[in-house]
């Protein structure tokens, strides 16, 4: 009998299962529940070069494979909840799904700011419509409060400067891009920013938005007050997982499985993405959500090995999941790429090549062992440091 | 097997490189050089590295 496969969320994660429960033999259904309308498409270039030109779904749409071509798109429909003992899913418009095995593929969503004052003019930067509305109010002499120093708010900030409007951050922490980075590579990157004439207020948070129908300005917990015709909240994101509620899991911070990708005691059931909470044996084993765009890719793989097993449609795969996380960010005409886990390096953090001011690279250590790495610019330096972070798995 | 590059989306990243060596190099100016007649046995390596490409620039025409 033909079984079923249900991919919940369809974006990078569920396109890549797609995909993988194809390459590793599955030849049942495959049904894709997606509550956005629109096919998989890559969200990076959403604060990059697709929000510096113009946001339209073919120039950021992944490719479909020949393979995926008979995968089932349910799309502009949210999955509202799941009976895991039953394997059934039922969709927002009442619809039930049964199904063999199941894929979580929720991701994320942008954090909001509970902070008073109008809601419009105050955007957020996850999906193609997000980019598409904040796209129409920038422009040249458009005045821009980014809120939030890390990668997609600094990205934001480049790419509105480079559309000539007029930038200011605002974060609390000292430094941009602090947690990922550390204070001095954190600090050598607010300078090329105020280089390029971003106005950075940090060390403060945003008390209140200011105007009437509209964001006008901002009043910041210091008392200053600005001018804002145009406001970016980037402070985070949570995980899309209500839908699961009620099924006994571990939802504290995404879905939390084995190293296996396996969703917690629960056999036929993976998770894969940015809302995938597994242990990453390459460094100490804690389980941790990793929102980098290589993760999508590099889950669905071992996801989807793991969920064929379950059903008894393959061999499991014994071998340990220790990917690489691998992440980069472009701002002006920087490249920065980094390798690793520089978190759990924080303490140990030395420059290994080059300078902070111009290209770099800067090695996250633990127990003295080099553990992250990030780089700025030096592409012919990318593959040995690589090979040394794919070689030295710090043993915890 | 046909693999094309779009040069004008590319930005040598380089991260094809480590999916499909065989394939794709990135040259003394940093620049991405490949093959773009490959071998069918690297079919499954340049489809990773289609994949990892963070711009979305590779493609296989069979
Ligand atoms: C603006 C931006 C820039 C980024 N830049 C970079 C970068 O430069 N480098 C990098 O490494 N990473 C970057 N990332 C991160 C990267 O894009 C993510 O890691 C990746 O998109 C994760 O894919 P995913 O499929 O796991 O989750 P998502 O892409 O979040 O997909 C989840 C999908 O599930 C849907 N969904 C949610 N709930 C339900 C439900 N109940 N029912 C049905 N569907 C549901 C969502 O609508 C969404 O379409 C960036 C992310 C953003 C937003
Ligand atoms: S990964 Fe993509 S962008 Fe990078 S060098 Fe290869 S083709 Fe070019």
């Amino acid at each position: 009998m033909s079984r079923r496969i249900l991919i919940a969320g369809a974006s990078m994660g569920g396109l890549r299962a797609a995909e993988r429960l194809r390459a590793s033999g599955f030849m049942g259904e495959i049904v894709a529940v997606g509550d956005e309308i629109h096919m998989p498409y890559n969200r990076p270039p959403l604060s990059k070069e697709a929000l510096a030109a113009e946001v339209t779904h073919e120039a950021v749409a992944f490719r479909l494979r020949p393979a995926v071509a008979d995968v089932t798109w349910r799309l502009g429909v949210p999955i509202a909840s799941a009976d895991l003992d039953a394997g059934a899913v039922r969709l927002a418009d009442g619809a039930e799904l049964a199904y063999d095995g199941l894929v979580v593929a929720t991701g994320m969503r942008p954090r909001r700011l509970p902070t008073p004052g109008p809601a419009r003019g105050r955007h957020v930067v996850r999906t193609l419509d997000d980019a598409r509305a904040l796209r129409g109010d920038l422009g040249p002499g458009a005045r821009v409060l980014v809120v939030g120093a890390g990668f997609i708010g600094c990205e934001v900030a480049a790419t509105a400067r480079l559309l000539g409007a007029d930038v200011t951050v605002v974060a609390p922490e000292a430094v941009p891009m602090r947690r990922p980075l550390g204070d001095d590579l954190g600090a050598a990157l607010q300078r090329r920013h105020e280089r390029h004439g971003v106005r950075f207020l940090l060390g403060r948070t945003v008390s209140a938005f200011l105007g009437a129908d509209r964001v006008a300005g901002a009043e910041l917990s210091d008392g200053t007050r600005l001018d804002a015709d145009v406001v970016v909240e980037a402070v985070g994101s949570a995980s899309n997982t209500e839908w699961l509620d009620g099924n006994g899991l571990d939802l504290s911070d995404g879905v939390l499985c084995d190293n296996a990708l396996r969703v917690e005691g629960r056999a036929g059931v993976v998770a894969v993405g940015d809302v995938a909470r597994f242990p990453n044996p390459r460094y100490d084993g804690v389980a941790r959500r990793v929102e980098h765009w290589s993760i999508p890719t590099d889950t669905a793989k071992r996801a989807a090995v793991t969920l064929l097993a379950d059903l008894a449609l393959g061999a499991a795969d014994p071998a340990p999941f220790a990917p690489l996380p691998t992440f980069w960010s472009d701002q002006y005409d920087l490249r920065i790429q980094s390798f690793g886990a520089p978190a759990l390096g924080a303490d140990d953090i030395r420059v290994l090549d080059g300078d902070l001011d111009g290209e770099v690279v800067v090695g996250y250590h633990d127990g003295g062992a080099l553990v992250g790495v990030v780089l700025i610019g030096l592409p012919s330096a990318v593959a040995r440091y690589r090979a040394e972070l794919m070689r030295a798995p710090a043993a915890a | 097997m046909k693999v094309v590059v779009d040069m004008d989306v590319c930005k040598d990243h380089g991260q094809c490189v480590f999916s499909a060596p065989e394939v794709f190099q990135i040259n003394e100016n940093g620049r991405l050089v490949y093959v773009a007649e490959s071998d069918e046995s690297l079919r499954d390596a340049v489809e990773e590295a289609a994949d990892v490409c963070p711009l979305q620039a590779i493609t296989i025409e069979d």
